[in-house]
């Protein structure tokens, strides 16, 4: 059995998975109850200063029949009473003191403000700090959440306000509403950040209802833009997770990442965890399931490690991140084409129109002699392993890519242009490099 | 309620529909529309019911067949469109009959047509009988423009969809509604009207500009066997079935003489009345019935036995009454012959015959060319007489008629005619 246990920046839990800052993190006997469940930790619904909510906060994005493959939503932080909140925060903690309890705060940005909150939070035992620079809705009107997180000079001084005072990690959650997550991520570093977190809400507008023609969800006949997570998000979340993971700066001073953003399913959880989150929050896949999906987010992680042969989470940690690259650092000589199993091939010929129309027109439908159907069959020779065939076959393991020999040596395109600086200028230049080499494009 | 009387599969909620039709891959050349013989865009119906495009979806089904509603419900899905279906590979084909049915109870809630009549060609077409591919047929012709009156021996249209269709399958108003949507578009249907008997070929051949024969079959033949006046007509008891269920009661032991699909819904429609004992006869062998495989298994799973290789020899009765019907074993050499000494009665309180229909009777009284009885017409659905074309059973020479083909035949016949009447100015 692997060990799932965690030691995050000096926050221990028993496994990598946190309830995120969020609904599912409101109330002690919500929280109370995620721990009866499993979860290793909890990060509070962020508490700060008071505010008053509207109906209708949740959108979601929904396709085809599956619902929530996305929530959004304009819910502000806390709206109970913060001695409440404290209170509870204190008692839970007390309950479950070998449980993770980080506490989420968004204060006015001035220094007394933030002082405040941290001895607040330290009061009530627990475990860490994050600071919410995130919030892109409602919350960033008002100067906080995202208004920080988007400008690296507010994010290094407020950061370093906490830190300056803090007695327990102070995490620093990024909004990925920004160009570069590197610059606020080395800003709360220089600010002494003992851990970073990501992704929060991307901005976004979820849809329009087609028959009242307000926008979803409707407030009273208004709407705007409100947080976006959960499933859809996670390729958002990786990107900038390996961004932090790569960064020279980011990896030199070894602090940790907190990963989440869509993570729903132990699959997730072992993909972040391989692009170097050192602990996992959840929120729209608690709320669309409830807490009980704790069970096999451990149990598939742990046997999937079990597999694989990873003892521990810090085995798992990062261990894809070498892999990730710049495309000036691919091989162009590398070839894989689309191989058909004809014996798996159920004849939908997705492959065939996908191919045909959009792709690189190296599938025929090949016509039966009987009343069969045609067959779909990939012209290898024409093939330039694009993979969309792949994407769309309905049937698993019906399309593989297969590297195949391209007879050229390995070479990059930073390599080309350092040797051959002209192919990458001039087009009669590339003619003649591709006839060098060999390289037909039909 | 009596459950003979009702509809076997509910109609799909919202949901489900919405889950089925996102389970469709939406096949490039998709071999369930290649299957069908009205050629319904099926990935294209079934991707709008997904993107909740109602109107679209009924709207491509009935492009393709006006008689969509009806299709829904009786085509053999399975020898056609779901048997095709890629998915059977994971034993799951889409539901596509179900879907189908979804989108025309859409088209048959809708205040508004869906279809209009065309701007008129001052053209004038008779169509004789108000089944599936007279009604298709008048249908085509009516949105073409043309001035369509169908003439209807029976009181109400639709044929077998009215009459021949049990209600476990169609129910009466489906048929009816679906004639209805065709005399929206103008066409004229007189019920009560017989070809030969209130209108003469003449009056037809003079007052129209083409005339399209689909009258179906003829009556049930006669079996010869003693005691026959006491067994039911199969299509009569079905149709009482479906038009005045208070004409049928329970009788504890059933007999059906004939294997096909007409003789498993007479067996159904008995069983489900209560009858104790329902059995069906058969001269040949369980390997030789022309039933569709599934309608077997169903009729089967309804409780309904079996006596293959035996043929009726003669009714029993006491006191005018039947108790019984004596069998003779049968072997095929290769056609069923009795095998003298088998005979054997089996109990009964009520015979039904169902072995198949005549020839219809139009054929000689329009002096038309016909191969084994049935009405020989060209690639252009025209019989040996110019102007005179034909569609649905009474030209279904060869293999089993469907109501899905008559309609396909309606459909041509209407382009043909149409193409000829405009041709000839």
């Amino acid at each position: 059995m692997a060990d799932l246990s965690i030691n995050f920046a000096g926050i221990k839990s028993p496994n990598p998975f946190w309830l995120a800052s969020a609904p599912p993190a409101n109330s002690g006997a919500q929280v109370h109850r995620a721990f009866e469940a499993g979860w290793g930790g909890a990060v509070w619904k962020t508490i700060g200063p008071p505010v008053l909510n509207v109906s209708n906060r949740y959108g979601a994005w929904n396709y085809g029949a599956n619902r929530m493959l996305a929530i959004n939503n304009v819910e502000l932080i806390s709206d109970r009473p913060l001695e409440t909140n404290l209170r509870e925060i204190r008692d839970v903690k007390r309950a479950w003191p070998g449980r993770a309890v980080v506490v989420s705060a968004m204060v006015e940005s001035k220094a007394e403000a933030w002082q405040t909150i941290v001895r607040q939070i330290e009061d009530t035992g627990a475990d860490g700090i994050e600071l919410n620079y995130g919030c892109p809705h409602g919350m960033s009107e008002r100067g906080m959440g995202s208004a920080v997180g988007q400008v690296p000079e507010y994010c290094e001084r407020i950061t370093g306000w906490v830190t300056g005072i803090a007695k327990i990690p102070v995490i620093v959650k990024l909004t990925p509403n920004i160009t570069n997550i590197v610059v606020p991520a080395q800003a709360a570093l220089r600010g002494g950040a003992h851990a970073l977190s990501l992704i929060n809400t991307l901005n976004s507008i979820v849809s329009l209802d087609l028959d009242t023609l307000e926008l979803v969800p409707s407030i009273g006949g208004k709407g705007g833009h409100g947080g976006y997570a959960g499933p859809a998000v996670k390729p958002i979340a990786l990107n900038m997770l390996a961004a932090l993971g790569t960064d020279a700066t980011v990896r030199a001073s070894g602090k940790p990442i907190s990963g989440m953003g869509g993570i729903g399913t132990w699959q997730d959880a072992a993909e972040f965890l391989l692009l170097g989150a050192g602990s996992l929050q959840v929120c729209t896949a608690a709320m669309h399931y409830g807490f009980r999906i704790i069970e096999d987010l451990c149990d598939g992680l742990s046997n999937w490690m079990d597999s694989k042969g990873f003892a521990n989470i810090d085995a798992v940690r990062g261990h894809s991140l070498h892999r990730v690259s710049d495309f000036q650092n691919f091989d162009l000589s590398f070839r894989a084409v689309a191989r058909i199993d004809n014996a798996l091939c159920i004849k939908c010929n997705l492959c065939y129109v996908a191919c045909n129309d959009t792709a690189h027109q190296c599938i025929d439908l090949i016509e039966a002699t009987s009343a069969a159907r045609p067959q779909p069959a990939v012209r290898e020779q024409d093939c330039v392993g694009c993979r969309l065939c792949y994407n769309v076959c309905p049937v698993a393991g019906c399309i593989a890519m297969v590297q195949e020999p391209s007879g050229r040596s390995s070479v990059t395109w930073a390599e080309v242009a350092a040797g051959e600086p002209a192919v990458t200028e001039d087009w009669e230049a590339m003619q003649r490099y591709r006839e060098a080499h060999g390289i037909h494009i039909h | 309620m009596n459950h003979t009387l009702t509809e076997q599969f509910p109609p799909l909620s919202k949901h489900e529909a919405l889950v089925e039709a996102n389970r469709c891959l939406y096949c490039y050349d998709a071999p369930c529309t290649q299957v069908c013989p009205t050629h319904i865009d099926i990935p294209k119906f079934i991707k709008k019911i997904a993107t909740g495009n109602m109107l679209g979806s009924a709207t491509t089904i009935l492009s393709s067949n006006l008689l969509g509603a009806t299709c829904a419900r009786v085509c053999p899905v399975q020898e056609l469109c779901e048997g095709a279906c890629v998915l059977g590979s994971e034993h799951k084909p889409i539901t596509i009959g179900r879907l189908q049915r979804h989108a025309m109870d859409y088209a048959y809630h809708r205040d508004t047509p869906i279809f209009h009549a065309g701007e008129p060609t001052g053209k004038r077409i008779a169509v004789i009988g108000a089944g599936p591919a007279g009604l298709s047929c008048a249908g085509e012709l009516a949105r073409l423009g043309h001035d369509v009156t169908i003439f209807e021996k029976r009181d109400l249209p639709g044929g077998l969809s009215t009459y021949g269709i049990i209600v476990l399958r169609e129910p009466v108003d489906v048929a009816l509604a679906e004639a209805d949507m065709i005399r929206k578009l103008g066409v004229h249907i007189e019920t009560g009207v017989e070809v030969g008997r209130d209108v003469t070929v003449e009056h037809l051949q003079k007052n129209f500009d083409a005339v399209f024969l689909s009258v179906g079959l003829g009556v049930t033949p006669a079996l010869g066997i003693p005691g026959e006046e006491h067994i039911h007509d199969g299509l009569d008891y079905i149709s009482h079935s479906k038009l005045r269920p208070e004409l049928l009661t329970p009788v504890s032991h059933v007999l059906v003489i004939g294997a096909g699909n007409t003789a498993i819904d007479c067996a159904t429609v008995a069983k489900r009345l209560g009858s104790e004992r329902v059995t069906m006869i058969y001269r040949r062998t369980e390997l030789d019935m022309t039933a569709y495989p599934h309608e077997y298994s169903f009729v089967k799973n309804e409780g309904v036995g079996f006596e293959f290789s035996a043929a009726p020899v003669r009714v029993v009765t006491e006191d005018g009454t039947v108790t019984g019907l004596e069998c003779v074993r049968t072997r095929l050499a290769p056609h069923p012959e009795p095998v003298v000494g088998t005979e054997f009665i089996l109990p009964a309180g009520q015979i039904i015959k169902a072995i198949g229909q005549q020839r219809p009777a139009i054929a000689t009284l329009f002096g038309l060319e016909t191969e084994r009885g049935l009405i020989r017409v060209n690639s252009e659905m025209e019989t040996s007489m110019a102007g005179i074309y034909a569609g649905g059973d009474c030209i279904r020479i060869k293999g089993a008629a469907s109501t899905v083909m008559a309609v396909q035949d309606g459909k041509l016949a209407a382009s043909a005619i149409h193409n000829k009447v405009v041709a000839h100015g």
